[in-house]
């Protein structure tokens, strides 16, 4: 995974409520079986017309929003589907920072694994941050002092230690879990005895 | 200190608790299918790892594979490529897969319950978020991403940490043609999609407890659309007696002293939640969604919302791209809305009580001449029964397609869809726009529902037609 450090970019700027993983990456280009190359169907549907051509008003369309590394979106963002394809395809776009005031659960612990920092703020400060995007100007985001760096301005913003520490690592899941293999042992052999039925099956 | 049914079977699993609450849990169940697998198997053999418990996993093609004649395979190229690698993958490692011509094969979430692989008190995964339906049997079940599928069939464990208490408490009777369906619905409607984020939620109360296993799995289903990953519901003789000799599920003396824990498989007297609601039953009536979200709800005797009633901004903004989106105006009747297609399948509605609910209002009448209109039971078996009942001939002679099983038009990713301004009354879990086919229009309602519209031609009531 690809270590997440500092990030400066000018974001863009997505102000709709409850953007799914379906408007994110749309099920024809789930058939996959590679986790790449989903970055031009990103926002198929918002992104193209029938034709398949670029849809001029969708702010990933315009210069310099098709650089954006950071992308501000209206709460609950990543709703719906398990996809990891939202953030695989939001990644190959280039997309490493998504910013609102919420996100659904399984898109936002999805990203992690991917190398993208979801970050919450409040609604007052997604306004304000929204204004260098109308501006187009940059703003920068530290993962190491957990800040989001804007104009003279800064904003303090959380996440959970155990994920900046991997997300700063580059830290592989799997390898970290299988360090506690001997727990995971001890885990089964008391499994079998109290329930065997589990497996039994 | 007293525990609810979640904080018990989160403390079951525990197999390493860090100091900041990251928590390793185990995994007892492990439902795999041909979509969100592929990277996770590649990811394993890039590193040379194995599957730690093929036998705790199970693999089932269900969102790709097609609802019409099977004989020929699949004709979309990379349709047929993840399905034939999804069997290349479960060779490859061991685990079990009921192929696309193996009558059990289904949508992963009909087909686990029926087989007895869902089991009472386990934690349950797939990489599918409506993995939720599980916790109808009183499991922790919920979807989890590609990586996170990897981590399992590595390591059986998932790297997780606590989520809050959430108990929705509903009493009563349901009125007359209202089902799980429209309670799910209406709670949903009550909470928004985001209502539930961070939570479990654990629904309780006794119209929940009048439920049938299949109800629950409906409410359960939809958890995931109010934002929470999970949903559960306390087993109880129900769920005793619909598992017992179920192909995976315990046998003799497993079988007792399976019982023994998953009687005890309660929330305690008195234990914390960090949130509560609670609902009537009598209060509950035919729901539809009249938008792009599962939160925009209305009853059928409703009227489609004002964005002009509407002071906040940012929700005016998203009911009129809504509204725009539908092809809907303003204050619309919900029975004014002619719809073109009909949809009674899904996790959420695609099991033989649901096809029954609709065949009972089809029974000897005809679906409306514009409507087309399919059926897409939920799992090989689930067809099979339905076929014993006569069910598909009810189907059939009123006007609807009669399918294969498989998640088809829930999301359209084989070759059931909607075409632009298609609008369906579905029984699905999700009209976000372009779900069920680019610039289609959803409405999600109940079997009942489905059928009842079906018939006008138009969303309707179900109980103008029911006896």
């Amino acid at each position: 995974m690809q270590k997440f450090n500092t990030l400066k970019s000018i974001p863009a700027y997505l102000p709709i409520v409850n953007i799914d993983t379906d408007m994110i990456i749309p099920k024809q280009f789930l058939k996959t079986i590679k986790r790449t190359g989903l970055g031009k169907n990103l926002f198929f549907e918002m992104r193209y017309d029938d034709q398949g051509k670029e849809i001029g008003d969708f702010v990933l369309n315009q210069n310099p929003f098709n650089n954006s590394k950071i992308l501000i979106a209206g709460k609950n963002f990543g709703c719906g589907s398990s996809r990891e394809h939202a953030p695989w395809a939001l990644l190959d776009f280039g997309i490493t920072c998504v910013i609102s005031s919420s996100f659904a659960d399984i898109f936002y612990s999805n990203c992690f694994k991917n190398g993208i920092l979801p970050i919450v703020l409040e609604e007052e400060k997604i306004k304000e941050l929204s204004e260098y995007a109308n501006r187009k100007e940059e703003i920068s985001v530290d993962l190491n002092e957990n800040k989001i760096v804007y104009g003279n301005n800064e904003i303090k913003f959380d996440v959970d230690k155990f994920k900046k520490k991997c997300l700063l690592e580059g830290l592989d899941d799997i390898a970290l879990s299988l360090k506690k293999s001997e727990k995971i042992e001890n885990f089964e052999k008391d499994l079998k005895n109290q329930k065997p039925w589990i497996f039994n099956d | 200190m007293p525990n609810t049914l979640y904080d018990k079977i989160w403390n079951d699993h525990l197999v390493d608790l860090q100091d900041d609450g990251t928590a390793l849990l185990f995994v007892d169940r492990h439902l795999v299918h041909e979509v969100t697998s592929p990277q996770a198997f590649e990811g394993l053999r890039n590193s040379n790892r194995k599957v730690r418990h093929p036998n705790l996993t199970l693999a089932v093609a269900d969102h790709n594979v097609p609802t019409t004649d099977r004989s020929k395979g699949i004709s979309d190229k990379e349709s047929k490529i993840q399905v034939e690698t999804l069997e290349a993958n479960c060779k490859e490692f061991g685990i079990k897969l009921f192929g696309m011509n193996d009558k059990r094969q289904g949508i992963v979430h009909v087909t686990g319950p029926e087989q007895g692989f869902t089991q009472p008190g386990t934690v349950i995964v797939c990489g599918d978020s409506h993995t939720a339906t599980h916790g109808a049997f009183g499991s922790l079940a919920f979807g989890i991403g590609t990586s996170e599928v990897e981590h399992v069939l590595a390591t059986q464990t998932l790297v997780q940490k606590k989520a809050k208490n959430f108990r929705v408490n509903v009493n009563g009777k349901l009125p007359l043609g209202v089902t799980s369906k429209d309670v799910i619905l209406q709670i949903i409607g009550k909470i928004g999609t985001a209502g539930g984020t961070g939570c479990v939620i654990e629904y309780a109360g006794d119209l929940i407890r009048s439920l049938s296993v299949e109800q629950r799995m409906t409410i359960c289903n939809m958890t995931i659309e109010g934002g929470a990953r999970a949903g559960l519901i306390a087993p109880d003789e129900k769920i005793f007696k619909y598992l017992k000799d179920r192909p995976m599920s315990p046998k003799d003396k497993d079988w007792d002293k399976a019982m023994e824990y998953w009687k005890n498989l309660k929330t305690d007297e008195g234990a914390k939640f960090d949130k509560e609601i609670d609902l009537q039953a009598e209060e509950i009536l035919p729901m539809i969604t009249w938008g792009t979200s599962p939160q925009d709800v209305i009853t059928i005797d409703e009227k489609v919302p004002n964005p002009q009633n509407e002071k906040d901004e940012d929700r005016k903004n998203s009911l009129e791209r809504s509204l725009n989106y539908m092809g809907l105006k303003p204050n619309m009747a919900a029975k004014d809305i002619k719809i073109d297609k009909v949809f009674i399948g899904s996790c959420t509605n695609g099991r033989i009580e649901d096809l029954r609910e609709a065949a009972k209002i089809l029974k000897d009448k005809k679906i409306a001449a514009h409507v087309h209109a399919m059926v897409v039971p939920g799992s090989g078996l689930v067809k099979e029964q339905a076929e014993q009942e006569g069910l598909d001939k009810i189907f059939v002679n009123s006007g609807f397609e009669w399918r294969e099983p498989g998640c088809s038009m829930c999301l359209a990713m084989n070759a059931d869809k909607l075409k632009p301004q298609e609008r369906c009354a579905s029984t699905s879990n999700r009209n976000f726009e372009g779900r069920q086919g680019r610039g289609g229009r959803t409405h999600l309602v109940s079997p009942g529902m489905a059928a009842a519209a079906a018939i006008s031609g138009n969303l309707d009531d179900v109980r103008k037609y029911q006896n």
